[in-house]
Formats: structure tokens, sequence, C-alpha cells
């Protein structure tokens, strides 16, 4: 078993996870599947600068091998950023749920009907 | 700089209007007529240099790569067109003083007028074809706006819609036509384009280009099959028909054609495209005219027809015949203006414009009939007015033409409009109908400011058939020069011309026209027979045909089922990743792999195990979130292990607030709702998503195993602390060498910050509102709302959690931390106020909102970014210095720090913004002022 072993199979297990609850009917499980597939992501953006293990891209004199810290860097704000639209599809599920009482997506949804 | 000036005034009217829009209607006028007289006096003092081949022109670079110019030229064309703009504008602004009730909005009216004549200008004196669309486009947008100047009027909404729609299209496709002709001539400057005819004519692309540039003419001048706006644009304000639909804005499409006669004109293509159209057009909207009986109407369709035979006499390709064009665009514009006031006085005066309701006005408005009789006389070509010289022009041209069948369909046109006219000057001012009697009082003969432009106007039209060679003969002769490009002619404007063939047909047309004219009546139910081309059926029809086509389009392509809109795209993702793994193959590198230790196995098998728990569990919400949060805090050590110690607190920091948020959310969503989704169906999703996952897994591992790339990682590692002066990479890089990048990160950070405020502020309201009360009132839980427990521990906890964030802020440069992190642990502690104490509790002690904060952060940003401009190095380079403080030590201080700081800022801004809106959506919206005001 190798690092790069499990990474990839966490991915995979991730996105596949993640693209099935998207396809759900209703916005919280597409939360949580946009939720998963954004892990997966920043994972796999994060794995492109390859795995190193305990050698931080802190600057010290003298150290040449380092982990690449441009993905970490990277990752960071997509870390953020994939929380920003967390929320916001959050707030937009629920905002749409209390205007026409229902949370499904699938088009099929009475007006009122989950009220 | 006169011209300058000169384009300037209308534009500065407009603004002057604005300003002054509450001044009275004496100043509005004052402000319309004085820029207008004073761009008439401009242009004369420039008429000399002009007629004498010394072009005013002035040239300012605007986007120069592109070869584009500010580019005005004051050629004799451009001359003769601008003096009708002026003239005729200043005349309508009089008139429009007496035309207007008390209480019309002078400002807005007289605005979008001078708006127009600026616009109108620009197209006249643009020396730059560029520039000649954008004013061409302005004066669409007038017309529409003067045309809805009655905003409650149903037809005035309608007549300028059609307008826009119509006028507008024509526009899209001359956008096209002189993009392609500045391509093929190689040049936007109108000057050298119109010395490239040559190379134009040969080009493959000379019959795409002419067409596309004479729908444009034809849309703007009304041409067949174009001409239904011109009628219902007649919803306009009297002044305004006058001035835009009949003296300048629709001879807007004729100056183009004479302006681009060089290049375009001479060539077959030209002849039969040009020519017929204007001939049919002539024809088509003389008959129409002769059995209208709004006169109103009456004018429009004439317009129509007129505007007709001077697009047929630029289709001939003859200099005599373009001369001719001219003439009469002169001639047409002083009596059409004349008759649409005269319409308009009688309007004013009687109630009505029904021409059946309507007679005897000579012994009633004496001097309002001897103005209308004469300028309908010039309209019907009987001498000596200017418009018997102009038909006599077109007669002679459509004679020299060669043809027989022009000059008899000319002659049939010429008798129609003879018929009209005449019917206009006898019906209204001699016939027996009764006096219509809407108006309480009688008519009279109104004051002079509305009598005295259209008198003044009359005149004119007399004078250029008395004195043609005097008062226009010089201007028509140079701009008929400019426009063929040639020399001077020689032109000779006189009644007498000896007898021709076209002196016979001129008569001869006059006197049909008086039989004509006396069985009018009983050829009405004959003309009402004839198969009607009627152009606002065909409008209609194609306006509904182009909505349903585009609703039909959209139904096809966005459907209401999001599940099935996100299905094709991960499908596509998937045939694209596929085919991209047929062609690149995706065979495992050769590079080393790195072993992984039992701990690190049993972590990964937590993480699998949650992941299937979760969508296992999809339903059960709650259950599912905590499996979330167990994923969440296994990524976090992952990135622990793997290097990564900045990702790995941003994470934990992250899962935290997700799933704060979350919970929040699930409080105010349906608890456990039913299964939606059939078996085949979970199957099919579940093929889907294996299918992802794996090629997802399969990439990864394929990228791991191959060896990285010496990309700019080395840069960053050896520049982080010499040039940025910090040793944590990563933080340097996010706040010194990638600075910009986050800049654009926490402004979309800011916006998401924001939408959620938008999104949530006002759902306290309405339907939602009256939702959100319903299920507070049933809630059972926890009546105890704030547990005294709670809220002390988590009043301790705050300034502890603000030590921490200050510690991780201030490290952040050397050490994992920094802004993103500090700020996520501020908010989190804040929230826990917000959960423990409540949210007046909390509010109540907070002295910086959150929108304070995000628009702080943004600006701190900013302004560190900015700063570096001004001891002259590029955009957010950053400096650094060392300062000492008492008890904490050397720390180090950088203006990256204070960039930093500003994320910080726009984050925690964010974040609370999020949490707290939610948090209080629902207390909101129980409170009183929460309610709904309907």
């Amino acid at each position: 078993m190798s690092l790069e072993l499990l990474v990839a199979s966490a991915i995979a297990v991730l996105v596949a996870a993640g693209l099935y609850l998207a396809l759900r009917g209703r916005t919280f499980q597409l939360v949580l599947g946009l939720t998963l597939v954004s892990y997966a992501v920043n994972l796999f953006l994060f794995a492109t600068g390859r795995l190193v293990v305990e050698r931080p891209p802190l600057w010290a004199k003298g150290v040449t091998d380092h982990a690449d810290p441009l993905p970490q860097a990277l990752v960071l704000t997509a870390i953020v950023i994939s929380f920003a639209m967390t929320a916001l599809t959050v707030i937009l599920s629920l905002r749409g749920f209390l205007e026409i009482g229902s949370d499904q997506v699938d088009g099929l949804a009475e007006p009122g009907e989950g009220a | 700089m006169a011209l300058l000036i000169l384009i300037g005034l209308p534009f500065a009217a407009v603004l002057l209007l604005m300003i002054a829009r509450r001044a009275g209607r004496r100043v509005h006028m004052l402000i319309a007529g004085a820029c207008s007289a004073a761009g008439l006096a401009v242009l004369l003092s420039q008429a000399e240099p002009s007629l004498s081949g010394r072009t005013p022109m002035i040239r300012i670079p605007w986007m120069p790569t592109a070869g584009v110019d500010i580019s005005l030229w004051l050629d004799p064309l451009a001359l003769l067109f601008a003096g009708l703009i002026l003239g005729i504008g200043l005349l309508v602004i009089v008139y429009a003083d007496g035309y207007l009730g008390k209480d019309e909005p002078t400002a807005r009216f007289l605005s979008y007028l001078m708006l127009f004549q600026g616009a109108m200008l620009g197209i006249a004196l643009s020396g730059n074809v560029v520039l000649m669309l954008i004013f061409w486009e302005m004066t669409s947008l007038a017309s529409f706006l003067l045309i809805g100047f009655w905003r409650t009027r149903v037809e005035a909404r309608r007549g300028a819609r059609m307008a826009l729609t119509i006028t507008g299209g024509g526009g899209l496709a001359l956008v096209g036509g002189l993009v392609l002709l500045a391509k093929v001539a190689g040049s936007y400057d109108l000057a050298t384009i119109l010395s490239r005819g040559g190379l134009v004519q040969a080009s493959p692309l000379y019959p795409v280009i002419l067409i596309l540039i004479l729908l444009g003419a034809f849309t703007k001048s009304a041409q067949i099959p174009f001409h239904a706006w011109l009628p219902r644009a007649m919803a306009a304000p009297t002044p305004v028909s006058a001035y835009l639909h009949s003296a300048t804005m629709v001879k807007a499409g004729v100056f183009l054609l004479a302006r681009l006669w060089p290049v375009l004109a001479g060539t077959d293509w030209w002849f039969l495209t040009v020519a017929p159209v204007g001939l049919a057009t002539m024809i088509f909207g003389a008959g129409v005219a002769l059995f209208r009986h709004d006169l109103k109407a009456i004018l429009a369709y004439s317009t129509v027809s007129q505007l007709g035979l001077m697009v047929m006499l630029l289709g001939f390709g003859t200099g005599a015949a373009v001369a001719a064009a001219l003439f009469h665009l002169l001639n047409h514009a002083a009596f059409k203006a004349a008759l649409f006031m005269h319409a308009g006085i009688i309007e004013h005066e009687t109630g009505t414009r029904d021409i059946r309701r309507l007679g005897r006005l000579a012994t009633i408005m004496p001097l309002t009939a001897t103005l209308g009789v004469l300028a309908a006389a010039a309209m019907a070509g009987v001498p000596p007015l200017g418009g018997f010289i102009s038909k006599e022009m077109m007669l002679e041209a459509s004679v020299r033409t060669g043809s027989l069948l022009v000059p008899a369909l000319a002659t049939i046109a010429a008798t129609l409009s003879a018929a009209y006219a005449l019917r206009y000057a006898v019906v209204l001012h001699i016939g027996r109908a009764p006096i219509g009697r809407v108006m309480g009082t009688a008519p009279h003969d109104p004051p002079a400011r509305l009598l005295a432009p259209p008198a003044i106007l009359a005149t004119i039209a007399l004078a250029l058939g008395l004195a043609p060679m005097t008062l226009a003969g010089p201007l028509v002769e140079a701009a008929t020069a400019t426009a063929t490009g040639g020399a001077r002619l020689g032109l000779h404007l006189a009644l007498w011309h000896g007898i021709g063939p076209a002196l016979i047909l001129s008569l001869s047309a006059v006197a049909a026209a008086i039989l004509l004219l006396w069985r009018q009546e009983a050829l009405a139910p004959l003309a009402a027979r004839l198969p009607s081309f009627d152009a606002r059926r065909l409008f209609d029809g194609a306006m509904t045909a182009t909505v349903q086509g585009a609703r039909r389009l959209s139904h096809l392509i966005h459907v209401a089922s999001l599940q099935r809109s996100l299905a094709v795209l991960f499908l596509v993702a998937l045939v694209l990743g596929g085919e991209a793994a047929g062609r690149f193959g995706f065979a495992a590198g050769p590079r080393a792999t790195t072993p992984a230790s039992p701990v690190a196995i049993m972590v990964w098998m937590l993480l699998v195990v949650a992941t299937l728990a979760v969508v296992a569990v999809e339903r059960h919400r709650y259950l599912a979130l905590v499996f979330m949060g167990v994923i969440g805090l296994v990524m976090a050590l992952a990135f622990l292990h793997l290097s990564a110690p900045d990702l790995a607190l941003t994470q934990i920091a992250v899962e935290v607030v997700t799933i704060l948020l979350m919970l929040l959310a699930l409080h105010l969503l349906p608890g456990r709702p039913p299964r939606l989704s059939s078996l085949p169906r979970r199957v099919r999703d579940g093929a889907i998503a294996a299918a992802g996952g794996i090629g997802a897994g399969w990439l990864a591992w394929a990228v791991m195993t191959r060896p990285a790339r010496e990309g700019i990682a080395r840069f960053h590692w050896a520049n982080s602390h010499a040039l940025g002066g910090g040793a944590n990479v990563v933080n340097v890089t996010l706040v010194d060498f990638r600075g910009f990048d986050t800049l654009g990160e926490i402004s979309v950070l800011a916006i998401a910050g924001l939408t959620i405020f938008a999104l949530l502020e006002p759902a306290a309201g309405g339907i939602a509102g009256r939702r959100l009360r319903e299920w507070r009132s049933a809630d059972r839980f926890s009546p105890d709302r704030h547990p005294m427990m709670f809220a002390v521990a988590t009043r301790l906890l705050l300034p502890l959690a603000l030590l921490v964030a200050l510690h991780l802020f201030l490290r952040g440069h050397d050490q994992p931390g920094g802004g993103f992190v500090a700020a996520l642990v501020v908010s989190i502690a804040i929230l826990l106020q917000y959960l423990a104490s409540g949210f007046d509790w909390t509010d109540a002690r907070r002295r910086i909102g959150e929108h304070g904060l995000i628009g702080l952060g943004l600006a701190i940003a900013l302004a560190t970014g900015l700063g570096a401009l001004a001891f002259g190095a590029p955009f957010l380079t950053s400096s650094v210095g060392h300062v000492h403080l008492p008890l904490i030590g050397a720390v180090e201080l950088t203006s990256a720090m204070l960039f930093d700081l500003g994320v910080a800022c726009v984050v925690l801004g964010s974040v609370t913004m999020a949490l707290a809106q939610l948090a209080h959506v629902a207390q909101r919206a129980a409170r009183p002022d929460g309610e709904d005001p309907r």
C-alpha cells in the first residue's frame, strides 16, 4: 500500500459519492454532494504537487527538500472559496425553500408541498 | 475646434436640461433654442470654407491601434445635412413651445430632442465609420424615446417598440456591413474608404457589404418592406413627427447612400437593388396615402413615398440623379416639416385629424390655410414651387435611364403624389365637409410661435422654386460633387427648362392627379379591395415566430430538473475525459511511491467508511452531517501528514464553520423527507457516479506516479525569505507573490457574503416570512433558549479565541497560520456567542457590522496594493521591515501583513455575515417589525 494509492482511491470514493448525492432530487443532498466533490478536487489539486511526508514548505537556510508550496497556496484559497460557495448554495436553497415551500430540484415539485 | 463645439452643443444642452429639469418651461426652451441657434451660427461660419473646398476637419486619436479616431469633417454633403438638422431643429423647438400642453415635462422632451439632434449631427459629421455607427444607433434610441414620449398611451409604446426593433435590426446589419467594408478597404477612415471604390467593388465580399449596408439604410429610411414602423411612429408628438420622421432622421438612410455613393454605386448590383426598392416604395406610399383619412397618416405614407423617390434617384447612379435627390431632400424637408406642423395646428384647433370631418378651413384659419396650401402645392409639384423643379429633375433622370418602364412608373407615382397632395390642400381648406367641433372654442389661427415655424418653412419651399440657384444651387452642386466623388456638374436649377419629355410628364401627372382626385371617392372602395400588403401583420408574425423560437430553444436546453442538467453535465465530462484517455493513455508513471504507515491506512479506512455512510444515510440529515464532519477531519489529518500544516489548520476551521452553517440551515429545512427517486434511477446515477469516481481517481493516480515538472516552485522557495520577508512560503505566496489572485479571491468572498445578506434580508417578509413564523410557533425543542453554562463558557472562550487568532495571524508569515485561519477562528468564537447568548445580546455588543468589515478589508487590501504605486513600484509590491515590540520581541512587519489584515477582515465579515444572517432569519421573522406590511 502506498500513500499515492490511498489518496487516489480516496479521491475516487469522494467523487463517486459526491456525484451520486448531487444527482439526488433535494437541495440538501445536492449541497452534501458538492461539498464531497470539492473535498476531492482540493485533494487532487494538492496531489498535483506530489505527496511529501513531513517536510512542510517552511523556509530555512540550506533546506532544499520540501513540499511544493504552490499547490498548497492554491488549495488554501480553494478551501475558503468552496466554503463561500457552499454557504451561498445553502442559503440559496433555503431561500428557495422558504419561497416555494419545496426543497426539490427535480422540476417535479408542487409549490407549497413541503410546507 | 468649431466642429467639436458644433457637435458638443446639443449634448451640452442635454446636460443643462437635466440639471435644470425643475426649472420652468421658459428656461428649458431657452436652453434648447440657444444651443440650436448657436450650433446653426457655428455651422454657417464654417459654410464658406466647406463650399470652397477647404473642408474643415479635426481628428483626435481614440483607439489608434484599431484605427479608430474621433474624426469629424464638414464637407458640402455634411454641411447640407447638418444645416437641415439644425435649421429645422430650431424651428421645431419654437413650434414645440406652442404645441406642448402646460403640464408636459418639457425638460424630458427637449433633452430627448437635443440628444437626437446631437446624434444626427454626429452621423453627418463623422469621418470615421465606427463613430458614425455609434451616432447611428443613438438616433434609433432617441427616436424610440421620442415616439414613446407619451408613455401612458398604448400606441405610443407599441410604435416605439416597432421602430426600435426595425431600425435597430437594420443598425445591426449596418454594423456588419460597415465593418466588412472597412476590412476590405483597409481603413475605418471614411475619406480613405471613399477613395477605394475600385478595391471594394472588385472584392468578392462586395454584394454582402452592399446588402448589409442597404438593410441599414432601408430600415432607417422606411423602404418597403421595412416601412411599417414609420406610420406607427406618428404616435409621437407632432413636433417629433415633423423633425425626426419627415425632415431628418428618416433621411439618414438617404444620407448614408449618398455618403457611400463613391464606394458602392455604379454597379449593376447597386442599380438593381436600390432603384427598384425606391421605385416600389414611391408608388406604394403614394397609393396608400391617397386613401388614408388621418392627416398624419397621409403625411406619413407620403413621407415613405418621397423617401422612395430619393432612394430611387440615388439608385440610378448618375450625377444628375444624385443632384435631383439632394435638391429634393431640401425641398421635402421644407414642405413636409411645414405640413406636419400644419396638421398639428389643425388638430390643436379643431381636436381632430380626420380629413372627412374637416373642411372650409380657408375661411376660418386663413393664415394656416395659406401656408398649408403652399406646402401641399410644393408636395404636389406645382410651379412655381421648389417641389416642381425637383420633380421635373426626377422625371428627367428617369427618362435618362433609357428604359421605358422606369419613367412610366415614375409618372404614375408622381400622379399619385400630386393627387394626395392636392387632396390635402383642397379637401381640407375648401372642401364642403362640416367643421369638426370637438373642442369647445371655435377654431382660429394659432399664436405666432405655432404659426411662424411652418410659415418660414413654406416660404422656403416657395423660395426654393423662385430662386433655386441663389438659395441652394452652390450647396447642392458642391454636395453632389462630394457625394459622387467627381467634379462639379455645372448644375442649373430653374423652373423653366424648355419643353422636354420631363416637363410633359410632370404636367400630365398634375392633370391626371386632378382627374383622379375628382373621382377619389368613387375609387376608394376599389382601392380597399386591392390585396393589401399588411406590413403590420408581417412584423407581428416575425416577432411572434422569434419569441416562440427562442422559447422553444430555451425549453429544449433548459429543463426544470437540475438533476437532468447535472446528469448531462457529468456524462459530457465523462465522455470528454474518456476520449482524452483514449488518445493519450492513462498508464501509471515510473515515479517511486511513498509507503503508507498503518495509521495512514486506518485513517483512509475511516474516510471511506464515513463517505459511504454519508451516502447511506443521506436522508437522515443530522446523521449525514456528523459523517461529513468526520470526512473533513480526515482531510485535515491528511494535509497535516502530507506536509501542509497551513491547509490542515484552514481545513479544520472551515470544517467547523461549514458544519455550523449546515446545522443552522437544517433547522429550517424539513426533517426527514421521503425518498424521491426510483431504484432504476438510483442504479443509473450510481453507474455515472462510479464511472466519474474511477476516472478521477485514476487521473490522480496517473499524475502522482509521474515525476513533478520543475515549475515555478523553486522561485517561490528561493525568494520567499529574501524578497517576501517570510519563511512560510505558502503564506508569502498568498499575500505577496500571488497577492493579486488573493485580492480577486477575497473580492469573490465579499460578493458571496453580500449576496447571502441580500438573499436572507428580505426573507422575513412575504410568503417566506409567513412560513418561518409558522415553523417557529411549532418549535417544541429547548424551552431554555440560552443555557447558562453554555453562555458563560463561550464568553470565557472569546478572549482566548481572540488571542489564539492574533497569535496565528502574527506568526502567519513565518509559521503555519495567517489571515485566513485567524479570521476563521475569530468567526467561530463570535458565532458561539450568537448561539449561546442569542442574537440580540451579541448584536448589541458589536461595534462594527459585517458590511463594514467586508468593506474595510477590501479597502485595506486595495490601499496596500496602491501604496506600492505611490513608491513607484508595481501594484501590490511588498516591502519588509523589522519592529521591536516590548514583551513580544522582534516582529517582522511587512506591508504584506497589512494586506493579510485586509484578507482577515473580509473573511471574518463574510463568514459571520453568512452564519449570523442564517441564525437570525427565523427570529427576525417572528418579530413584529418583521411583519409583512401586506
